[in-house]
């Protein structure tokens, strides 16, 4: 009987396991379609204008007021600490150093991925419950080349945007804070912080990072659209894996492109 | 005169359920064909299968003289530039105003200046009477003139073949008289041939040249208006007339009733 | 939305990264700097390397010159191999050395550059053959007590 619960709970975790496998995989390969069929959307750029409007500039408001929150906050708890060992002004490096490598990408690319990707699963979604792919492709116009691509470019393009834009935004919160507020000296905090972010190493890792992401959140959020069951509870329900699933994403491949960037893969 | 659409021996099943046995049917050009029958009985499969969008499992589905079964994708694409189709609730595109909705494949499959789409689309527009609307967006709108929008889109490149998936679902008695007629002129207007699915009786037995009936995944019955009004057969009768109970059980088959409810002959 | 409201906001939106992304550059890293800019790689062979690691800077008179490329234990001598990216705006003569330093007491380590007074330059792939490995403390004062039991010896000689 405990044998027989024992096998069952294996079972379980086996089912799951392949079911999520299969579903990354799916993932890949929905990516892969919808790059081959990227023609369009370049030829045609102002189909992906159109959806870097919708994932970037909509938002751009989300992202800079998070910025500048998580830029504040950081300062006045790096300022605390940092005053214990006697080096207020290495508070700019302590901000910088976490929104460049860090903070920029993966915030940002959170807040991307429930503010236009879950947009972007519900519209495709929709289109897909409403019939409107079906009735494209007996227009004979391949819905991934017209709907996905767009969408998937128009989302990978913003990213980047967003990601350094929050860090920028963090820094001037940080200095807002630090010097603004609390008085440490204006000088040391930025010198001392151009002494420590390495462009090479810090800043456009970072943006390697947020394109990464980018194209992470975008082709799950793309995926789910196209592949939601086409009704109401389907659409909702897809939604929500959206933003689960790019969440997770986003974070494991944070720690794996971390992990190689330390390393140093060049 | 020659058949525009020809299907012979289809056999066509999701998984192990057939849902089309034996089926042999053929539009001649310039006809106007209903293929009518109880919900659910494959009669939108049917038409998925003419359109291409489902393979036939067995036998051949031919339209305009080309096999469907050994078309690959761009083929199948090149055909479907000279079909129309109008889905079950119109399927507009929701994010397109109703003047770029009939404009889409203009832009899309050729490269007319602006103007002449421009002419065009108002044309289309003014036969099915909705020139007065094309800025309003699909959701401005009521059911039965979105479906005229709908049926100015796929007659926008004038379709050699018009598919109609549900033309007269969910529209209140006007609209349904509106739309019975418009599909009759238009078809005979732009010289093309259509197949009509759906189960409303009355409205489409007044418009068409011939009908077939499915029942359970065969045809049960064909001929013109008259014949089919004079059937004889159960089945027809009751499907035309609408009685609740007949050859089609009104319960749905089960085990028996004492079976259900546990009483049992002692 | 018309096309042109939609194509300002997007300018917007793609300027403002623009700029984002020089200010990260020249405000918060070290773009000004010229971080980026092309190098050529000296290599030294320390007896000690102390805490010093990759990406730590070079400095010669205190500015900064290059960073650390690489650490390596070298299994011929049994030393450690360290290989200096050098920005190629600064040149410096073939007996410059090198010593590992320390940045106040307690802060990060770094390879300081004196200068010598050879004609010939350093190229790329040059070794430089005056080193000064980093400064054990337990060594330092080791060898401070050695020498002053030697010294108080000798002087004993001397008044004898």
């Amino acid at each position: 009987m405990a044998l027989e619960a024992t096998l069952r709970g294996i079972r379980l975790v086996g089912d799951k396991t392949l079911r999520i496998v299969e579903r990354v995989g799916a993932t890949a390969v929905f990516l892969g379609l919808t790059v081959m069929h990227s023609a369009t959307s370049f030829r045609r750029f102002d189909l992906v204008i159109r959806e870097i409007f919708y994932a970037g500039v909509q938002s751009l408001i989300i992202i800079l007021v998070s910025g500048l929150f998580v830029g504040m906050v950081l300062g006045l708890q790096g300022h605390e600490t940092l005053q214990n060992y006697g080096s207020e002004q290495s508070v700019g490096v302590l901000v910088a150093l976490s929104l460049v490598r860090e903070l920029g990408p993966v915030v940002a690319a959170l807040l991307f991925a429930s503010r236009a990707g879950s947009a972007i699963t519900a519209e495709i979604g929709l289109m897909k419950a409403t019939e409107q792919l079906s009735a494209m492709e007996m227009m004979a116009i391949n819905p991934i080349a017209r709907v996905v691509a767009p969408r998937f470019w128009g989302g990978v393009i913003s990213m980047p945007l967003l990601a350094m834009l929050f860090s920028a935004m963090g820094i001037i919160g940080g200095y807002l804070v630090a010097v603004v507020l609390i008085g440490v000296d204006d000088g040391a905090f930025w010198s001392q912080m151009q002494a420590a972010v390495d462009f090479r190493h810090d800043i456009v890792n970072g943006i390697i990072k947020s394109l990464v992401f980018g194209i992470a959140v975008c082709a799950i959020a793309t995926f789910e659209g196209f592949e939601a069951p086409p009704t109401a509870e389907g659409v909702s329900g897809a939604t929500t894996r959206t933003v689960v699933s790019s969440s997770l994403a986003i974070l494991a491949l944070d720690l794996v492109l971390t992990a190689f960037m330390l390393k140093g893969w060049n | 005169m020659t058949n525009l659409v020809e299907i012979s021996n289809l056999n066509f099943g999701y998984g192990s359920r057939l849902v089309l046995k034996g089926i042999n049917l053929t539009v001649p050009k310039g006809s106007l064909v209903a293929i009518m029958g109880l919900s659910g009985c494959g009669k939108t499969t049917l038409l998925r299968l003419i359109g291409g969008q489902l393979q036939a499992r067995d036998g051949s589905v031919t339209v305009a003289g080309h096999h469907l079964n050994d078309m690959n994708q761009d083929e199948l694409y090149a055909l479907r530039r000279r079909l129309g189709m109008l889905f079950q609730f119109g399927a507009l595109f929701t994010d397109l105003s109703v003047y770029d909705n009939v404009a889409f494949q203009m832009r899309e499959h050729t490269r007319l200046p602006e103007s002449v789409i421009r002419d065009l689309t108002l044309m289309k527009l003014n036969a099915v009477g909705l020139r007065g609307v094309q800025s309003l967006m699909p959701s401005e709108m009521s059911g039965g003139m979105a479906r005229r929008v709908a049926l100015a889109r796929a007659t926008a490149l004038d379709p050699e073949l018009i598919l109609y998936d549900e033309p007269f679902a969910g529209l209140d008695p006007i609209s349904l008289g509106v739309i019975g007629q418009l599909i009759r002129r238009l078809n005979d207007a732009l010289g093309a041939t259509s197949v009509l699915v759906t189960h409303d009786v009355q409205e489409s037995l007044k418009i068409v040249d011939y009908v077939y009936f499915v029942s359970e995944g065969v045809i049960v019955a064909q001929g013109t208006p008259d014949q089919i009004r004079a059937s004889t057969l159960p089945f027809v009768h009751q499907f035309i007339w609408g009685e609740a109970d007949g050859p089609m059980p009104f319960h749905y088959p089960s085990r028996t009733m004492s079976d259900d409810l546990g009483l049992k002959e002692v | 939305m018309a096309r042109s409201t939609l194509n300002l906001w997007v300018g917007i939106f793609v300027l403002l990264g623009f700029f984002s992304f020089l200010m990260l550059g020249f405000k918060v890293g070290n773009l000004s700097a010229g971080g980026s800019s092309s190098t050529y790689t000296v290599i030294a062979h320390f007896d000690n390397i102390g805490q010093l690691k990759e990406r730590a800077p070079v400095r010669s008179a205190g500015v900064l010159v290059g960073r650390v490329k690489s650490v390596s234990f070298d299994p011929v001598h049994y030393n450690a191999e360290v290989q200096m990216a050098i920005d190629s705006k600064y040149h410096f003569p073939k007996d410059t050395s090198a010593s590992v330093l320390t940045s106040g007491i307690l802060g990060e380590q770094y390879i300081g550059l004196d200068a010598g007074g050879d004609d010939k330059m350093l190229k790329d792939g040059d070794e430089i053959k005056l080193v000064q490995g980093a400064v054990v403390l337990e060594r330092l004062i080791g060898q401070f007590l050695f020498n002053k039991a030697q010294d108080g010896g000798a002087d004993k000689g001397v008044q004898k």
